[in-house]
């Protein structure tokens, strides 16, 4: 673990590529329920913890300490809730998805139903969820061209996450489906369906 | 109430944003010059969360329906009040029927408007900032919007006729940067020509970030970084190698290597940097111990 400052009101914690993405979760889950004193936002990524603080109520030297001595949650005791996702196997790119891997459209389907995800963190769109858990067959690139409008809903693969746009937006992610749970809604609290941690279940709908 | 009678290029509604939502994917907006907006607050006796507008490059007219105690701070511009001038910073009352016009700044770029009581839109998330990167709050102003004066808690008006306030740079503006969190992604002639060249703002820039142009920096490793969280002042380097700094509405998380981020207590120097001005970097020490 390694903490580097980021300007003078927040740390960011690079837990390397040992400890991944499960180290990230499991450091967020210790730090997020309660915050510690003078700790005012917590963003989990693929790597790194950028933790904001509000330097009148605790110095970076002390945070750093803090932050060091702080056992992350270990993967299995973070189980957060499961959502179940109805998904409509018919995305634009399943097609093609399914002739890449060789799986076919049915395989592709079959494989991302069978596995359970768990969001590693947001970013792209308020309510986004990077979900990891993807069977390493379904890896792909992105779409060489981003498409210009992705509708909300889309279900879609890139990489090493599978993830579902909340609303529609330029995007270059494979899309294999869409579903009609809403996944923002700013009324709502938390306005997130999918938030870090959560578990998630694709389920096929026709 | 308040009608918008011309918005200008861009004004929106600001306070002090949505701050721990990041996780979400919700960044935290608000003003972009945060000095200026909480300025204005306190010359009409508002709480620090009122909201106030921001408007941008001026020309801003308004008519109002009700009396209201006002000040405008911020990048200095004419004020027209009816027939009459107005002192920026210095709080004045605007009767019914009256208009209000906001000219172009004659440095700096944005100009903040801050009514007693606040500006009453609907909240989203607990606050009535528009985020532009989002989409979160209320649409930026147009034409024949009416916006509600707010009844939000008030302090005693304050017995300040004008505050002393220096205008913002008009030419060469220096800001100060702590380096990191990724500088080592950086040659040390990049790091060297970062903190002692001059660059300018291109017209690119919004209150996501304002684009510099000037020399590139060169990185010392290929690859591409994950993407990591992201704050206010946050310099990245994308592939060209030329800088852009984080404003209010910066995306949570990016992917290019943060080079340094300017202190927070400067970030209102880059909220009001317009095109065509030039910005030199000052590395402050980082000053956390080494290695935790």
């Amino acid at each position: 673990m390694n903490i580097r400052r980021c300007g003078d009101q927040a740390l960011l914690v690079d837990v390397g590529d040992t400890g991944g993405i499960d180290a990230v979760l499991g450091l967020y889950s210790a730090l997020s329920d309660p915050r510690p004193d003078g700790v005012t936002e917590l963003v989990p990524a693929a790597r790194t913890l950028l933790v904001r603080f509000d330097p009148a109520v605790i110095g970076a030297g002390e945070l750093a300490e803090l932050l060091a001595g702080t056992e992350p949650v270990p993967a299995q005791a973070m189980r957060g809730e499961l959502v179940e996702i109805p998904v409509y196997y018919d995305g634009a790119d399943l097609a093609e998805v399914g002739k890449h891997t060789g799986l076919g459209a049915d395989g592709v389907v079959e494989m991302h139903t069978a596995a359970e995800y768990t969001v590693a963190f947001g970013g792209f769109a308020p309510g986004f969820g990077y979900l990891t858990g993807l069977h390493p067959k379904l890896h792909l690139p992105r779409r060489a061209t981003p498409r210009t409008h992705v509708p909300a809903g889309a279900v879609a693969i890139a990489g090493e996450f599978t993830g579902i746009y909340p609303r529609s937006s330029p995007g270059g992610w494979q899309l294999v489906g869409r579903t009609e749970v809403p996944l923002w809604d700013p009324a709502r609290r938390p306005p997130a369906l999918l938030r870090p941690g959560t578990r998630i279940r694709f389920r096929e709908v026709r | 109430m308040i009608e918008v009678v011309r918005p200008g290029p861009l004004t929106t509604v600001q306070d002090l944003g949505r701050p721990g939502l990041a996780a979400l994917g919700v960044g935290r907006s608000g003003a972009a010059d945060r000095r200026s907006a909480a300025l204005a607050n306190r010359l009409v006796g508002n709480l620090d969360g009122a909201a106030v507008l921001e408007t941008t490059f001026g020309g801003l007219v308004l008519r109002f329906r009700q009396v209201a105690r006002v000040v405008v701070t911020g990048a200095p511009c004419p004020i027209r009040r009816g027939s009459r001038g107005e002192a920026m910073n210095a709080p004045f009352t605007v009767w019914p029927g009256e208009e209000l016009t906001l000219g172009a700044p004659t440095s700096g770029l944005r100009t903040y408007l801050a009514v007693r009581g606040g500006i009453g839109v609907d909240k989203v998330l607990e606050s009535r900032s528009t985020d532009l990167l989002a989409g979160l709050g209320p649409a930026a102003l147009s034409e024949g919007d009416v916006l509600p004066i707010g009844t939000d808690e008030c302090g005693p008006l304050p017995s300040v006729e004008v505050a002393p306030v220096p205008d913002p740079a008009g030419f060469a503006l220096t800001v100060r940067v702590m380096p990191g969190p990724r500088d080592d992604w950086f040659t040390p002639e990049a790091l060297k020509t970062f903190s002692t060249a001059t660059y300018e703002v291109t017209s690119e820039s919004n209150r996501v970030g304002v684009r510099l142009t000037g020399p590139a920096l060169e990185r010392s490793r290929e690859g591409e970084l994950l993407s990591e969280g992201m704050v206010p002042g946050a310099i990245q380097v994308p592939p060209s190698g030329l800088p852009l700094v984080f404003l209010a509405d910066h995306p949570v998380t990016g992917g290019y290597p943060v080079i340094g981020v300017v202190l927070t207590d400067d970030l209102p120097v880059m909220a009001q940097a317009r095109p065509g001005q030039t910005v030199s970097f000052r590395l402050v020490p980082a000053d956390l111990p080494a290695a935790a």
